[in-house]
Formats: C-alpha cells, structure tokens, sequence
C-alpha cells in the first residue's frame, strides 16, 4: 500500500515539482496552498508524511505542526518542514514544534525523496 | 589720717598691680597660655561698661530722679539677649575681616572706604570727649573730697582753680601715662590686648565689690536693712518722691528712650566694640556673657537706690551733690578705709573706662584718620619707608596723649554744667549714631558707602547741634542766646526745641531728630544707585556672614617678595616673617619662598596688614603692589549680587540635569532606532533571502527532475521548462529591483531631471502594457489627454512608476471584466494622476503596508491562482521616487470596490510655455 | 533648625518679653506708693523682673538640655 504524502506551499511552481515528484515515487498525494486548508485535509486525508512550507499566508508553517502534533490520530504522521529562511533559531524552532526533518529551500531533489523513504521506512 | 599722699600712694599702688596683671597676662600670652582665653574673663571685662557714671553717677540720678538710673542697664540687657542676632555676627564678621574697631567696621563694610572711617573716627572722637571728661571729673572730685577728710567739702568749681592746681589735669596726665604703657607697648597685627582685657576684668571685680560693699554698709550698717530705709523714705515726702517716677507720656518716652540709647551704646561704644568684639578671643565665650554680664549689671545696680535714699535722708539740705553719696556716706560715719576702697573703685571704674577707650580711639585715629592722610602726602615718602611700625606706634601714643587732652579741655569748658550720667548721655547720643549704619549693614545689602557717609554726617551735625553746642553754651562757653532764640534768632531753629518740638527731654529731642535725619539720609541716598563692585562684595562678606568668604577679596596676584617687605613695613620684618611662616606651614608648605603668588596670599597679606593700619588703608597699600587684574564684566555682574550668582548656579545645574537627562534620552531613542533598523535590516535581509530562494528552488527542483528523467513525456518538458525560464525572469527582475531600491534608498541613484510632460509619460507607459493588457482582455482607458501639464523629473523614473502602477491594477483586477483608468488632473500648484482599478480593492488596515518592502497585498487570495505575481518592491520603489520629486504617492480604496492608486507632483510654474517649447504635444 | 538658631530664637524671644517688661504700660501699673513686702512696688517689680529675665537667659544658653 502506497504512503500517502500531504503537500503544503502557496508557490504553484513549487508545488507542481513536489507533487510530480512524490506523484513518480508512487505515492499518494494531495495538496493545500494555505495552513488552514491543511489542517482540514490533513483530518480527512490522514497523510502518513507531511511537507510543510514555512511562510504561508494565514497560518505559518510553524502553527501548522504545532496544530498536526496536537491531533491523536495524527501521532504518527511524519513533518517535513521546508522554508527558504534557513536560520538556526527557525530550523531549532521547528524541530521543537514536532518537525522530523527540517530542509531549506532550494533542496536537492534526490535527497529529498531519499529523506522521505527513510522516514517512511 | 587720710593725707593726699596716701591716697596718691594707693593710687599709684593699684595702678602698678594692675599694670603687673596686665605684664603677666602678656606674658602669658606670647608663650601660648592666655590667661583670658575664659568666658568667665569676657564677661568680667564687659563690664568695663560701668564707669564712674555707674559707680558715683547713677547715685546722684537716683537722688534726682528716683528709679531712672535704671534704663543705662536694662538696654545691655536686652542687647544680650539679641546676641545670637547681631553680637554673634559681629563678631564673626569682625574676625573673618580682621576689623580693629568700630571705624573699621563701617569703613570695611561700605566698601573699605578711608573717608568713612574717617568720619566715624572723628564722631566717636568728639562724641566720646565729653564721656571721658566725666571719668577725669569723678576721679579728680573723688580725690579732693577724700583728701579733705574727716571735713566734707564739695570740690571748687573746675574752672575756678588754677590749671596747675588742678587735680583733674594731673589725673588726665597719670592716666594717658598708663595707658600708653598699656596699649601701646607693641604692635600687634590682631590689634589684641591681652594684658589689658585681663587687667580691665580685675577692675570690674574692685569696683563690683567696692560698691557691694557701701550698699551693706549703707543698708546693713547704718540702717535696719532695705526695708528700713525705704520705711524712713516714705515719710518724707521729699524723698518719698524718688519711689516712684513720673506718671506722664513725656517720663515713659524718655525711658524708653534711655533703654534704647544704652542698647546701641553698649554695642557701639568704641570701648564696647573693642571688649565685645575685637578682644573675643572665643566666639563661644559669648554664651556665658549673655547672661553673667547683665547680672553683673544687676549686682552693680542693686543698691543704688537705697545708697541714694539713705544720702538724701543723712544729707538733707547739707548742700552735699549726690553724686558723691558713694564716697560721702562712709566718710560721715568715720570709715575711712572702706572710704579709700570705694575711692580705689571709682578710680577702677575711671582708668578702665580711660585705658579701653582711648586705646580703641587711638586706633581709630591712628589707622583711619592719620596714616590715610600721611600715606597720601607723596613729600613724606611714607609710601615708600622701609619701617613703619615705630611711626605707628608713635602716632598711637601721641592719639593717646591728645584725646585725653580733649576730654580734660570739655572737663575745663563744660564739666560743671552737668551731672555725671547728663554728660555720658551725650555721649551715648553720639555713638547712637554708628547705629544704621552698623546694624543696617550687617543685614541690608543695599547701603552703599554715600548713603552712610550721608546719613552719618547728618546724624553727626544734629547731634552736635541739638546736645554738644547747647552743653557748651549752658557751661558760658558759647554765648546762650541760640538756645533760647534759635540761631539767628530763628525760632524754628531753637537747638533744644527745633522745629518748635517741644515736650521732649533733650537726650530724647536729640535722638528723634539725629536719627531720623541719620536713617533717612543713609536709607534715601543708598537707594540713589546700585551698590558697586566693591561695596557689594563686602555687604556679601558681612550680611552674608562667614558662609560667603568663599569670595575672594582680590583677583591680582603679588608674589612673597612684594608683600612680605610690604608686611614689614608695618609690623616690623620679624613679626611678618613669623607670619608669613605660619600661613606657609597652614598651606603645608615647608617656606615662605614657597608661597605661590596667588589671591589667597594677597588676601592673607592684606587681612595681616588690617590688623596694624585697618582695612582701608591695607587695600590701598596691598594695592599698590598687587596688579590687579580688570574684572570681566560678567564677573561684575556676578558678584554684584551674591544671592542671584547662587541663583544662576543653581539654575546651572538644573540646566545641566536637565539637559542630562534629555542627552540620556536621545541616548536612549537613538539606541532604540538603532536596534530597530538593525532588526530591519535583519528582517529585510532575511526577506530578500527568501524571496531569492523560492524561484530558485523551482528553477532547482525542475531542472534536476529533467535532468535525472530524461523520459519525460514532451509537453511536461515544456512546461516545465516554461516554468524554469519564468522563475528565472522573476529572479533577475528581483533582483534588478533589489538594486534599484538600494540605490534609491542611498541616495546613490542617477537622475536625470527635466520638464517632463505627464501626458505623454503616461501615454507612453500605456502603450509599452498594450500588449498584456490586451492578453488579459482588460480594458485601459486613458482619461485627461490635457497637455502641458508639466513636472520636474527624470523621465525614465516617471515612466517607471507609471508602468508599476499599470502592471500592479492589472495583476489584481479580473481577467475579461477588468478595467483600469487613467485620470490625470491638475491644480495651480500640483499633477495629478490616479489610477483606478476595478479589483478586490484594499482593507485600510492593509493601505499603509503595501509601501514597505517585500508585502504584497493578498486580495481575496484563497485560491492559487490569485497568488499575486511580483517581487513587492515596485510600490516601495515607486514611492521613494515620487517623494524625490517632492510629490506623494498614496492609495484610496475600499474592500471589494476597487482601488485608486494616485501621486501627486508640484507643477512647474509657467509650464505651458515650457510644454510647447519642448513640443510635448503630438 | 539646628540647635544655635533655636537658643538664639528663644533668646530673642525673651528680649520681646524683656520690652514688655521694662516699658509702658506695664510699667505704670506699679508706679505708685504703698509697699510690697517693704519694698516700692515700682523698685520691686524691675529688680525682681529684671533678675527673672538673666535666669531666663542663663537657663536658655546654658541649662537647658534638649
């Protein structure tokens, strides 16, 4: 059974080359450009990965894990948190927050993928 | 038994023990052991106070006038419970200052004026003459009754006996002998007589006990005691009299009066001053006197009145003068030794009077009246004489020998006129004089020197008129008309009833009218101008007391070798020396060559100096070899007023707190600014970062997705690559804008300023868009053809913000029912150009915002699609370039009803000639 | 106030009473004849006031503890 993957960034582009590339790993995906779409989809869709992009209109990417870690049935889903800031206090603040990984952007897209299996392993 | 030559013989007995008290005093003194540094002493020798009008006078008053002898006492009394108000500061002042006597007080005060102690000197000459006329008179009467014992015989007439007969002649003699051996011996720069104080309050305890000692003779030994007397007064009506006094407004008057007049006497009295004040030797010493020297007074006075009841009861009609009761009473029962005592204490009472006062006189004389004048006449060459200090001491003794002349000369003139306490009371009127002048100036800081000569000198010529003249002239010396008919034979101008002011004794006649004039003239010519420089800085030291000392007396500079032989002259080289030694070692210096040449010297010079010749004449000799330095006239102002210099420090520093607390402020803001900009410039890089890096991952993500899968079906090719080339675009705009923005921001930016036509700008902008427009199937309309509305500015700049603002409506308004409108309008003053969209408009909250960097207002932006495209700089970028041509670009909108983008630039004045001359206008 | 200004205060004020004292119209209420204790009334009255007025003084600089 395929893992299924929640997208979260308020950049098309970006969302186009995310979803095209977890779409290739044969995994199922759905997407949401804002942090209170995510939440919703999040309840219904129960993603076992989550990649969470940090500046977002609305809610910030921050709000958005914290909110996904204060849902039970969601205790399992993994976070990817993905933001073009990369400073040290928001890569801590981050993790803190219940991250798994944290990775700025731009990202190599091999990696990223190899980041995803391992955690979904 | 009691021959001339044994009371000549205990004279001259008592006089050599107290000169010998005085020697060891003396002694004691320059070895450092001062007998008199007591308060017990002090007071002893404020009782120097009595003089023969104590001892025999207030007898005979009390005879005359029953209890009226009194009010001479009751004033010192009421003096001293003033001390810690003027006794107190006198002398402090008077020590700060060096001061020698009263004439140097005044003098010091106004301003350290020579002729102001000049003509104190000579009112407390001729004021006190008549005062020492009374000692001589006492003493020579005193001796002729005695010798005449067991007779009693009242003396001849003063005038009657042949000069070289005369007692009073030889007692004047005696006494200037003594007192030249006395004060004179050695010149001190503190002008303080140790020996002397010491000897004068051994001759308060013999006259105290002297006159103790008939009071229990007359109450105890002749009488059963007081109450018997006063028994055998009240049944004859004739001494009945003399228990009470006169019931009338006219008797209160003159007691007040009398009360009044000792008051000041006993503080103005140059024998006063020179016991109070120059001779404290401790300030704290004060404390004891308040209350042991009115006692003393109290002692002395206790019985008088019974002594004169009991005379008038033993004498009655024996034609006895009851100035003589003291000395009478004892001689008619037969005691001839307690006779001879009470003559060796009226003989104290005399010589302690004559001694103090002539050696306070001479003083005066020598310091303020005879070196002045001698320093002054060039053909002496005194300016220039190496040692002084003998002269001084000779014009002293010859001051000595003078005075006592004089007051043998009034003796001779008017002594027989009067009772002993009328002519003491002239006296007492003449010091009364110093009065406003001395109390005025240890609390008013407005007398100046004229006002005191003025009201002096008024004072001075009604004393003279109103008592001294009218004493001469009731002795024959002058002829009595004028007291009776006025000067020249003006009514007005009768001495003793002027102005037809009548009622009044003549003690009290004088005092209304001397210090009226005096307060007057030295109140009303004072107030004529503002104390000078020099006046104003002593009325500081003496009305400000010794907490204003810190202000120095000089601003020039004299080195030791100026003022040491200057110092010398004075004092004598050696004593100088000692001096100038003791003020190095008080600076920790180890010699007097050390001594820097600075205005503490001069001052310490200069209040040595004072000591020796008084303070007037010490500034001008310290003068004449101190260049003083001309003082700026901020200084004068300054100093003028020490209060308002106080005042203007204090606001100095309320200022500088002030000014402080506002630096700290700033300080503070300016911190705060900083940190806010640093969390910009943070914030702005941190913006920049991220606004970079997300067309960059795209640019990432889809060339590595190429890259790696090289199946990728042809279509997805393109549109990723699409994709890659459009972020890539964005990147670069971004970055080009970035730049753009620094440099404006900068100031860096080039600018190219000319007429632009707006018209044409905006025509041009919106051809250069027809293209997206078109795209979108948006409508443009361009509203306001107007030519000639001409702006300064770069063109290419204008053109920018215009396109910005076209590109922004269009991004924002609905694909097929958009429209965006152009107005352009114009004032006198400014262009106006708006564009109008018909978008999902702006929320107020938001209006503001959309000009700072990097935020993009979001619209209704829930969807993907309307994710606005840009780099949120153009409106900043617009902004700053309108506000560089002095225009403002603002929005005006309302949540989904579009907005109105407008800016606004000041027009060019006579621009429609300018626009054709460019030929903007197609 | 510091202790010198309040005696020199206390002392002033005694100087007020001492006015009072020696003057009219006080004074005329005992210038009359008869006798207290043997004594002129007027003779008694400053003797005894004026004695009253140094102990006063004496009490204010010298005694007082406070």
């Amino acid at each position: 059974m395929s893992h299924r993957i929640l997208i979260v960034d308020d950049e098309p582009n970006i969302v186009i080359s995310l979803e095209y590339l977890m779409k290739k790993e044969g995994f199922q995906v759905a997407v949401a450009t804002d942090g209170e779409t995510a939440l919703q989809l999040a309840a219904e869709f129960v993603p076992d990965l989550v990649l969470l992009d940090v500046m977002m209109p609305k809610k910030s990417g921050f709000e958005v894990c914290q909110a996904l870690r204060a849902v039970p049935a969601l205790v399992a889903t993994k976070i990817i948190m993905l933001t073009a800031k990369g400073r040290e206090t928001e890569v801590t603040k981050g993790l803190a927050l219940g991250a798994d990984v944290y990775i700025t952007k731009p990202f190599s897209t091999k990696d990223l993928v190899l980041q995803i299996k391992s955690l979904l392993a | 038994m009691l021959q001339s030559w044994v009371i000549v013989l205990a004279s001259f007995l008592y006089l050599g023990i107290l000169f010998a008290i005085a020697w060891y005093a003396d002694r004691r003194a320059d070895t450092g052991r001062s007998l008199i540094a007591n308060p017990m002493v002090y007071a002893l020798s404020l009782g120097v106070y009595c003089t023969t009008w104590t001892f025999y006078g207030s007898v005979g008053r009390a005879a005359a006038s029953g209890i009226g002898f009194l009010p001479i006492y009751l004033g010192p009394t009421l003096l001293f419970a003033l001390a810690g108000f003027i006794l107190h500061k006198m002398i402090r002042v008077a020590k700060a200052n060096r001061i020698t006597s009263i004439a140097d007080f005044v003098a010091s005060r106004y301003g350290k004026s020579q002729l102001l102690g000049g003509l104190v000197t000579v009112i407390a000459v001729v004021g006190v003459i008549p005062y020492i006329a009374l000692q001589l008179k006492a003493v020579s009467n005193s001796f002729a009754i005695l010798a005449s014992y067991p007779e009693i015989v009242m003396p001849a007439t003063a005038g009657a006996v042949p000069l070289i007969q005369d007692s009073a002649l030889y007692v004047a003699m005696i006494l200037a002998a003594f007192t030249i051996l006395f004060g004179t011996r050695h010149l001190d720069a503190t002008e303080r007589h140790e020996g002397m104080v010491a000897a004068i309050a051994v001759e308060s305890v013999v006259k105290l006990v002297a006159f103790l000692a008939v009071g229990v003779f007359v109450v105890w030994g002749m009488h059963d005691g007081v109450g018997d007397i006063f028994a055998q007064a009240a049944a004859i009506p004739e001494v009945a009299r003399r228990l009470t006094t006169a019931d009338s407004p006219a008797a209160y008057g003159t007691w007040g009066t009398l009360i009044f007049l000792s008051l000041f006497a006993s503080l103005l009295l140059p024998r006063q001053f020179q016991i109070a004040v120059v001779e404290n030797v401790d300030e704290s010493h004060l404390r004891r006197a308040v209350w042991l020297f009115p006692f003393y007074l109290f002692l002395i006075n206790l019985f008088v009145l019974p002594v004169a009841l009991a005379g008038m009861l033993h004498f009655q009609g024996a034609g006895v003068d009851a100035d003589t009761f003291v000395l009478t009473l004892p001689m008619a029962h037969q005691q001839e030794g307690l006779a001879l005592f009470v003559y060796i204490g009226g003989l104290s009472a005399a010589t302690g009077m004559v001694i103090v006062e002539t050696i306070a006189l001479s003083t005066m004389v020598c310091n303020d009246l005879v070196m002045p004048a001698l320093l002054r006449l060039p053909m002496l060459g005194l300016a220039t004489r190496a040692d002084l200090s003998g002269l001084l001491l000779e014009i002293r003794r010859w001051a000595i020998a003078v005075i006592l002349g004089l007051g043998y000369l009034y003796f001779r003139v008017a002594g027989e006129a009067y009772a002993l306490v009328s002519i003491g009371l002239i006296s007492f009127a003449a010091v009364a004089q110093f009065a406003p002048v001395v109390i005025g100036g240890l609390f008013w800081k407005g007398g100046t020197r004229d006002g005191a000569l003025a009201g002096l000198a008024a004072g001075f010529v009604l004393w003279a008129y109103t008592l001294l003249l009218p004493s001469f002239a009731k002795s024959g010396w002058l002829p009595d008309g004028f007291i009776a008919h006025g000067l020249f034979g003006i009514e007005l101008l009768r001495p003793q009833h002027l102005f037809g002011l009548t009622g009044l004794d003549e003690i009290t006649h004088c005092l209304v009218w001397s210090l009226l004039v005096n307060l007057g003239a030295y109140i009303g010519v004072s107030l004529q101008r503002v104390p000078n420089l020099r006046e104003a800085r002593q009325a500081t030291l003496f009305v400000g007391g010794a907490e204003a000392a810190g202000i120095p007396g000089w601003r020039g500079s004299a080195g030791v070798a100026d003022l040491l032989p200057l110092a010398g002259r004075f004092l004598g080289l050696e004593r100088a020396q000692e001096a100038f030694a003791r003020h190095a070692r008080q600076r920790g210096l180890k010699a007097i060559e050390e001594l820097p040449a600075d205005t503490r010297l001069v001052n310490f010079a200069e209040t040595l100096l004072a000591g020796a010749i008084g303070s007037a004449s010490a500034r001008a000799m310290v003068a004449s070899v101190v260049t003083e330095e001309p003082l700026g006239i901020d200084e004068v102002m300054n100093i003028l007023d020490e209060a308002s210099q106080v005042r203007a420090y204090t606001r100095e520093l309320e200022q500088k707190s002030l000014e402080l607390t506002r630096a700290t402020a700033e300080l503070r803001e300016a911190n705060a600014r900083l940190q806010q900009l640093d969390r910009m410039k943070d914030d702005f890089i941190s913006t920049v970062t991220h606004e970079l890096r997300t067309p960059l991952t795209s640019i990432r993500a889809f060339s590595e997705m190429l890259q790696e899968d090289p199946k990728i079906d042809l279509p997805q090719r393109v549109r990723f690559l699409g994709i890659i080339v459009s972020e890539a675009v964005r990147l670069s705009r971004l970055i080009n804008q970035i730049l753009d923005l620094a440099k404006l921001e900068s100031g860096r930016a080039e600018w190219t300023v000319a007429a632009v036509d707006v018209a044409e700008v905006i025509r041009e902008a919106a051809e250069s868009l027809t293209v997206l427009f078109a795209e979108k199937h948006v409508i443009l309309e361009l509203d306001g053809r107007e030519a000639g509305l001409i702006v300064l500015a770069d063109r290419d700049r204008l053109m920018q913000v215009m396109v910005n603002l076209l590109s922004n409506a269009l991004k924002f308004v609905p694909a097929e029912s958009g429209r965006v409108k152009v107005g352009v309008g114009g004032t006198t003053h400014e262009v106006r150009v708006s564009v109008t969209d018909n978008g999902p408009g702006i929320q107020a909250e938001d209006q503001d915002m959309i000009f700072d960097k990097f935020r993009q207002g979001a619209g209704t932006s829930d969807v993907l699609t309307d994710k606005p495209q840009g780099t949120g700089l153009g409106l900043p970028i617009s902004r700053q370039i309108i506000e560089y041509f002095n225009g403002r670009l603002w929005v005006e909108s309302t949540l989904g009803a579009g907005a109105c983008f407008v800016f606004a630039l000041p027009r060019q004045a006579g621009d429609n000639d300018a626009s054709k001359s460019t030929g903007g206008v197609p | 106030m510091n202790r010198s200004r309040l005696t020199a205060q206390r002392l002033a004020f005694l100087f007020l009473l001492g006015c009072f004292f020696f003057n009219y119209p006080l004074l005329s209420v005992f210038n009359r004849g008869g006798d207290f204790f043997g004594l002129p009334p007027l003779y008694a009255w400053l003797m005894g006031s004026w004695l009253a007025l140094i102990a006063q003084m004496a009490w204010v600089v010298e005694g007082r503890n406070d």
